[in-house]
């Protein structure tokens, strides 16, 4: 049986580089990419708990999350082809107009 | 005119507030309607409205000879305060309707004369067009009338404070009156003379006034009622209740009121003045009816004034001190209205004189026959006015009537027109006695009333006068001795001064073209005349004493105090009649006029020369010429001292203190020293900073959290990160 500090920690790692990859990365469908990572950083932490403590509520959150990340790529990756068509790049520093 | 035999017959009494309606009906209509009704309409009804009031006077007159205790008619509440209950009510009793007749009746003489006397009078006043209608003739009499109304009001009065009213109403109509002609001087250039004279009038009459509306409020706080039948009775039992200073008191105040209205010492100065009054109104209201109203309060305060000796022996000194003062003046006069003005002055000395040594009806016998001849008087001098001033430019009008149709004509050739001058290069004065002279030709009729007159006010046997000044002596013989010496010697005085005038006036050659060419009056003027000189010759008949024993038992002695014995009792007590008085002074009246004669009648004063007294005399006839100075002392005593006081008030107190220094400096400086605190410092360098670091603030915060907005997406991913680490750190390790 695997301690639950090492799915934590597993996760946590996870996290941190869906976390790097969103702040520092350009590239949009790369950030798309980072996020999903983040997501399922957290889906491996809920289903560790749930099996730790035998708590059915955890496996059915990650099915909410699953769907909620299809939806977001769905809307996301509809969104960066309109920004492509737009303005030929999806470089994400270019897209600055609602600056302070 | 016995009155015990008839003790019924009808009673008019409820007619009495009429005397007062009428006159006011009479003004009314010739407000609304005079000026479309015409001049002829005017005075007519105005004559009318007089005359009316006359006929009730009589009705009261025969109704109170079959009821003499006489009745109080009540018209109307007027004040009820407290314990103070006044009613406009007329008190109709002997002494009232005395003066209700005299009011009246040569009121109403006066207004018919002035109805023809006016008409001249507006014409020579006014520019313009002698045949127009002339709008100051209805004034006249609409005034006439309201005086009529006031004196009507003051005698009929039940008590004190309506007698004021009246008191008041009267000097109102005087001021009025005097003031007439009031953008003219006395010889009538433009000017504010007769104004003055007016004001003069006014502001004397209010000390007077001042001292009688004390002399009512004392009455009241004391006796705690104004109506006289009240006071009487409470001064009867004064003794108990009030301390011994008050009736005196009262006494003196009112003393002060009658020198006022009945010009005695020290405030008679402005009844001279009051002569720049048309004529009739010098007659009416300057010699015969207003001015006598003091005697009439004493009168009728007789219980008030018999309570005190010394208010009697002040009453008749102050009088007999100002009949021969007033007497001494009229002696120094050129103007003949002036010298019947201190006359008049001279005359109301001798009634106050009488009322004030307890001689009332001596006192209101002479108030009576001296309105008759003195009325007489001044309406003959206003006919020699007027008669010199048509002489001295004929009027040539084609007017509507009254008696004269430019039959003036034919005098063209002396000069004519308002700027013409006489000899002197001064305008014409046709009221100098100087510019006269001779008019005895020229104005028979005149002449001969006005020498009934002269005699009636000179005392001279059996006129008038004669009967009513030696009552007052023989009274002040056994009284007041040193009033009968003063007195006796002012009656001289009188004789002299109204020879002097005679001669001046009617004998000798005319002294100016004016004189020679002087036209004898319309007939609206002389029937008046004549019959005021009817009763100048038997007014005497009124109160004829017991001359000798044999008379005992005609029943009309002494009528006149029978009369007032209705209404004041004990106090209608007439002097024995006095043999040895009656002669001194027919022979000092005699031997004045033998005087006046050998100085005036016997070398005719020539034209430009100087009066014979002056030289006689010298500095003593200058000194009466110019009044003795007293207009002079009070210019340098009184109205100087309160000028500059006045002067010092307005421009030391009024304009440097209030004005300059606490107006300017002190408020408005003041205000606009806090205002500019208020704006500088406190606005512009608080208020408005604070609002400006405000501003300047949020403007520099704004740019600082601007730079914030970068619009960089992964700047804002990581303060959103930043933020959890945070908000977890805050969490986990608290």
């Amino acid at each position: 049986m695997v301690p639950i500090e090492h799915y934590i920690s597993l996760s946590a790692v996870l996290f941190m580089i869906g976390t790097l990859g969103v702040l520092t990365r350009r590239n949009a469908i790369v950030i798309f990419m980072s996020i999903e990572l983040m997501l399922n950083a957290a889906n491996l932490l809920f289903v560790a708990f749930a099996q730790e403590y035998a708590a059915l509520s955890g496996h059915i959150f990650v099915f909410f999350v699953m769907t909620v990340a299809a939806a977001e790529v769905a809307v996301g990756l509809a969104l960066i082809v309109a920004i492509f068509r737009s303005r030929g790049t999806i470089d994400i520093d270019e897209m600055n107009q609602l600056k302070g | 005119m016995h009155f015990a035999e008839a003790t019924n017959g009808p009673t008019f009494f409820s007619l009495a507030p009429w005397i007062v309606f009428f006159p006011v009906i009479g003004l009314l209509i010739n407000l609304v309607f005079g000026k479309r009704l015409g001049e002829r309409f005017v005075g007519f009804t105005a004559s009318l409205a007089s005359g009316a009031a006359l006929v009730v006077s009589a009705l009261l007159a025969l109704s109170l000879r079959a009821h003499p205790e006489g009745e109080i008619v009540r018209l109307a509440d007027w004040i009820t305060i407290g314990s103070l209950q006044l009613e406009w009510a007329f008190r109709v009793d002997t002494l009232s309707t005395t003066m209700m007749l005299v009011v009246s009746g040569v009121g109403t003489l006066i207004h018919i004369y002035a109805a023809g006397y006016m008409f001249y009078d507006v014409r020579y006043k006014e520019e313009g067009d002698p045949g127009a209608f002339k709008p100051s003739y209805t004034r006249f009499f609409i005034y006439l009338n309201l005086f009529i109304a006031f004196m009507m009001t003051l005698v009929g009065a039940d008590n004190y404070l309506m007698l004021f009213v009246g008191w008041e109403g009267v000097g109102l109509c005087s001021f009025l009156l005097i003031g007439f002609w009031f953008n003219r001087n006395p010889d009538a250039t433009i000017g504010v003379e007769n104004a003055n004279a007016a004001k003069k009038a006014f502001i004397t009459n209010r000390v007077g006034d001042f001292g009688f509306l004390i002399a009512i409020f004392l009455t009241f706080w004391f006796f705690g009622s104004l109506q006289f039948d009240a006071v009487a009775e409470a001064v009867e039992h004064a003794a108990e209740h009030v301390p011994s200073w008050v009736i005196p008191t009262i006494a003196l105040f009112m003393l002060l009121g009658v020198t006022g209205k009945s010009a005695q010492l020290p405030l008679y100065v402005w009844l001279p003045d009051a002569m720049a009054g048309p004529t009739p109104v010098s007659a009416l209201i300057h010699a015969a009816t207003m001015v006598t109203a003091g005697v009439y309060l004493v009168t009728r305060s007789f219980p008030i004034f018999e309570a005190s000796h010394l208010a009697q022996t002040t009453v008749a000194t102050v009088g007999a001190i100002t009949a021969l003062f007033a007497a001494t003046i009229a002696v120094g006069q050129f103007d003949i209205k002036k010298v019947l003005a201190y006359s008049t002055v001279s005359q109301l000395g001798f009634m106050v004189a009488a009322v004030g040594m307890g001689a009332f009806v001596a006192g209101m016998f002479h108030l009576v026959t001296h309105a008759f001849f003195k009325a007489l008087l001044f309406l003959g001098s206003g006919s020699v006015i007027l008669g010199v001033e048509r002489g001295h430019h004929p009027l040539d009008t084609t007017g509507d009537g009254h008696a004269h149709h430019g039959d003036d004509a034919h005098e063209a050739h002396h000069e004519s027109g308002h700027d013409s001058h006489g000899e002197h290069g001064l305008p014409f004065d046709p009221q100098d006695m100087r510019n006269m002279g001779g008019l005895r030709r020229q104005m028979p009729l005149t002449f001969w009333v006005y020498l009934i007159g002269s005699l009636a006010l000179a005392g001279i046997f059996p006129f008038a006068g004669f009967w009513s000044k030696d009552e007052i002596l023989a009274d002040a013989s056994h009284e007041f001795p040193l009033a009968y010496i003063l007195l006796s010697i002012a009656a001289f005085f009188t004789a002299f001064y109204m020879g002097r005038q005679v001669w001046l006036v009617f004998f000798g050659k005319s002294r100016t073209h004016a004189a020679a060419a002087a036209k004898e009056s319309p007939p609206a003027m002389t029937v008046p005349l004549v019959v005021l000189a009817a009763l100048s010759v038997f007014g005497g008949a009124l109160n004829i004493p017991e001359i000798t024993a044999a008379m005992h038992d005609l029943p009309w002695l002494h009528a006149f105090q029978h009369w007032l014995e209705y209404t004041m009792g004990e106090a209608a007590h007439v002097g024995e009649f006095s043999l040895s008085v009656a002669l001194t002074s027919t022979v000092a009246a005699l031997s004045a006029i033998l005087l006046a004669w050998l100085l005036y009648g016997r070398r005719p004063l020539q034209e430009g020369q100087e009066d014979p007294l002056r030289r006689l005399l010298g500095p003593v006839f200058a000194a009466m010429n110019a009044k003795w100075w007293v207009d002079e002392l009070y210019e340098t005593l009184i109205i100087g001292p309160y000028r500059r006081l006045a002067a010092f008030l307005a421009d030391r107190v009024d304009w440097d203190f209030w004005h300059d220094w606490f107006h300017d400096s002190v408020l408005a400086g003041g205000f606009n020293s806090l205002a500019r605190t208020l704006a500088e410092p406190v606005d512009l360098g608080f208020v408005d900073r604070v609002s400006t670091w405000l501003a300047a603030g949020t403007a520099w915060l704004s740019r600082g959290l601007g730079r914030v907005q970068s619009g960089f997406v992964r700047n804002y991913a990581l303060m959103v990160f930043l933020g959890v680490v945070a908000i977890m750190s805050f969490i986990i390790f608290r």
